[in-house]
């Protein structure tokens, strides 16, 4: 059956969104600078390389436990713009405000996107603003995009192409925290639960790294679609494979919990705060240790190694010794009976 | 098919438990465990909403005994998987 | 106690691994007859620590994977009258119908909410009185009380505007059914959860009839290694019977308070089975009494399209599990979780996307 119409699937940041990306806008827009595909694209400008990207949030709810939708806003294009090895400088920010919104509440974001600038180091350097009439959207809406500069040595981060066998994986923590705390205040949940979305900008914890070390072979945050929608996305037609172990991932009780409850899995549930590292074996130790000592790095781990024996594949050694492996996600995730 | 999972009663009010999975806490309906006799600690199973069905412990700590045995065989193996650097399952 | 962590205790799977490594003398075949069971070996990758001599197949216990296209049919025709919301567990949104999903229907504008309980649909109802909701009721007997109950509430509060369409089913009649077809098999792993409501009872006549064991089994790794262990114990010294495994959660006789609501509210009645054809008495249906909550007596189903099967797909064989999904031709080309054609390759825990995943 083909799709004639754009699904909500479409969004999920999974196998749906990919295609619609590839048979469509990378179709018609096709160019040398878009086919890096990367978080951010690599623009070399006068003698310097500048990192640029850009991104829509439209959170539902608006305020969440841990955040809102500026906070998202800022720190995801802070994070994409960070995990191609760019340091952030200047931010636009498009608003799409429904007639009706409170002002006291659109007060309340844009007061934490200017915290959260702050904190990131970056400037919030020009703005667009457009009212739409009551439910044409969904209360607020926002466009983020980025620029930043990116050091002559750190341009092959994004498309991981330095990545050899026996490399080691890390990640700063705790995964799918963003994706179920939204899920918990959904209408009609009947769930309460001290979770926080994991919503945080990278950009310092990943100067860290630089500090130790400049041969970081890979970066990406897991928002939609999990760390199993990047890993998996990441070997495509690749000639070596990946093996994580699900022991070392940090996965908190509350999260698990509700993943239980609704049938979802949190390898493919949304992360706000959270960045993948590929780097050489003998540099893992002290990139892990480095990252610890950083706030949002306190539970970094090695989860496991880019291999040779399963090309083009991401498996997960399950915490009972078992394997399976890892795919795109292929829709939205919903709660489930079965 | 049939997602359950247990879940421990924190607090009854009337037909539904508040019940604690992991730290967060659900709701669950009580209707199809109004004959039995429950209290705040005991653990139920979850079902789309409602408890289906008290966890008995004794018979999950016998389970859990039973395997018991297999210390000795789990011993044997991690000796032999020492000493021929292999895994064996 | 959490009855969580303690089942999924690494030294003990591997110790139960070696056991039945040791006793298994020849290949067998067990069936887990429910999709959950799926998802838990799928998840915790338990095939690969068994023996080649055993060989795990799913059966009929995806509520998603037996259901007819006619029902998502008439599904989508409800959802298209201006004034029904439809609400329903989000396993069904992305089966397809002869033409057309509820996903899609969304996103052409008709009002499709999923929900995590029946509870919500009626909260629902009783939010937007000028609305029909109707509750789409798919699942086993685990499932089917807690629509009993929403009906009994619906009645008790005398709301006019909740509907259920019906698709429950019930499973002994499909295990019976998947043997009489002659499907090779050598046990049963028996679903715990529709056991937790029905009890033991339901299954003592396929020991006695067909010869072959029971064994009720948990859903965690240490469940499913035990029950696997547990049949093989029964093959390999000839004592077929229906045994409980997961005894915190079964009891012999079941949740009786469950079963009553669910016969208040049901009667047993023919059904279709996608692979097996209609099965007597497998299908639960709303009786007379309750004739005012069922969907099918009181929603019109206008525009309904004739049913159109996919060429091809053969879920109906891989239910039975005489074929694998890899014999199929559209398996992995035509047909993939992102473009379901069979409802195998629709829900997570159906036998064709759980090979996807994981044994392409």
């Amino acid at each position: 059956m083909k799709d004639t119409k754009i699904l909500m699937g479409h969004g999920s940041g999974g196998l749906m969104t990919h295609e619609l990306i590839d048979r469509l806008f990378v179709r018609y827009f096709n160019n040398p600078v878009l086919q890096q595909q990367g978080d951010s694209a690599l623009l070399p400008l006068s003698g310097k390389n500048l990192a640029f990207t850009t991104d829509s949030f439209v959170v539902d709810p608006v305020f969440f436990p841990g955040g809102n939708i500026g906070k998202l806003a800022v720190a995801g294009t802070v994070n994409d713009l960070a995990v191609s090895g760019a340091v952030p400088r200047y931010l636009s920010v498009g608003f799409i405000l429904e007639e009706g919104l409170m002002l006291d509440e659109l007060e309340e974001i844009v007061k934490t996107m200017a915290e959260e600038a702050a904190r990131a180091g970056v400037l919030i350097a020009t703005g667009d603003t457009k009212v739409v009439e009551k439910g044409k959207c969904d209360k607020i809406f926002i466009n983020t995009s980025g620029v930043g500069e990116i050091n002559e040595r750190r341009l092959s981060i994004s498309s991981g192409k330095d990545i050899r066998p026996g490399d080691k994986i890390i990640i700063n923590g705790g995964i799918a925290e963003h994706g179920m705390a939204i899920m918990t205040t959904r209408n009609g949940m009947n769930i309460s639960s001290p979770l926080l979305s994991d919503c945080a900008s990278l950009n310092g914890l990943i100067s860290h790294v630089f500090e130790v070390s400049e041969n970081i072979r890979f970066m990406r945050d897991p928002t939609r679609g999990g760390l199993a929608t990047v890993l998996s996305e990441l070997v495509q037609q690749k000639d070596f494979g990946i093996r994580i172990q699900e022991d070392k991932l940090v996965i908190k009780d509350t999260v698990r919990g509700i993943c239980e409850l609704l049938g979802f899995d949190p390898l493919f549930v949304a992360n706000e705060g959270k960045v993948v590292l590929i780097v050489p074996e003998n540099e893992a130790d002290r990139i892990v240790t480095a990252m610890r000592e950083h706030p949002l790095g306190k539970e970094t781990a090695v989860i496991g190694e880019i291999t040779d024996r399963h090309p083009g594949k991401a498996w997960i050694e399950t915490i009972v010794g078992g394997e399976r492996m890892l795919d795109m996600l292929s829709g939205q995730q919903l709660p489930r009976i079965c | 098919m049939c997602l359950s999972i247990p879940a421990k009663i924190e607090k009854i009010e009337g037909e539904t438990a508040v019940c604690s999975v992991g730290g967060s806490t659900y709701q669950a309906s009580l209707m199809m465990l109004q004959t039995e006799e429950l209290a705040p600690g005991d653990y139920v199973l979850i079902h789309t909403g409602f408890a289906i069905q008290k966890l008995d412990k004794e018979e999950a700590e016998a389970s859990l005994k039973a395997f018991d045995e297999f210390k000795k065989l789990n011993e044997e193996m991690d000796r032999e998987e020492r000493e021929t650097n292999q895994r064996l399952i | 106690m959490r009855y969580i962590d303690e089942f999924r205790d690494r030294d003990t799977v591997r110790a139960l691994a070696a056991e039945i490594k040791k006793i298994s003398t020849r290949p067998v075949k067990l069936m887990e007859v429910c999709g959950g069971h799926t998802m838990s070996i799928q998840k915790f990758g338990l095939p690969a620590l068994l023996p080649d001599t055993v060989e795990l197949i799913s059966g009929p216990g995806c509520p998603v994977c037996v259901t007819s296209r006619s029902y998502i049919d008439k599904a989508v025709a409800f959802s298209q009258q201006k004034d029904v919301i439809i609400t329903t567990y989000g396993d069904l949104i992305r089966v397809p119908g002869s033409e057309s999903t509820l996903e899609k229907e969304h996103a052409a504008g008709a009002d499709v909410r999923v929900v995590y309980s029946v509870l919500d649909a009626l909260k629902i109802a009783r939010e937007q009185p000028a609305k029909k909701v109707v509750f789409l009721g798919i699942g086993f007997e685990t499932t089917a009380p807690g629509t009993a109950v929403a009906i009994l509430q619906a009645a008790r509060e005398k709301l006019t505007n909740f509907f259920v369409y019906s698709a429950h089913k019930v499973m002994p009649p499909a295990m019976a059914a998947l043997i009489d077809e002659g499907v090779q098999i050598n046990g049963y792993i028996g679903p715990g959860h529709v056991s937790t409501i029905t009890g033991k009872g339901i299954y003592e006549d396929i020991p006695k009839k067909f010869g072959l064991g029971v064994v009720i089994s948990g859903f965690e790794p240490t469940d499913l290694m035990q029950s696997v262990l547990m049949l093989i114990r029964q093959i390999e010294t000839g004592k077929p019977q229906v045994e409980i495994q997961y005894k915190r959660a079964v009891r012999p006789e079941g949740n009786r308070k469950a079963k009553q609501m669910m016969n208040e509210v049901f009667e047993p009645g023919d059904d279709w089975w996608r692979g097996l054809g209609v099965l007597k008495d497998s299908g639960l249906k709303i009786r007379p009494k309750y004739a005012a909550f069922d969907a099918e007596k009181n929603i019109r189903a206008d525009g309904m399209v004739p049913l159109r099967e996919p060429k091809g797909c053969i879920c109906g064989d891989i239910l039975k599990g005489i074929k694998k999904p890899k014999d199929c031709r559209l398996f992995a080309t035509v047909c993939t979780p992102r473009d379901p054609v069979g409802s195998c390759m629709v829900s997570g825990e159906g036998a064709c996307q759980a090979y996807y995943l994981y044994n392409r």
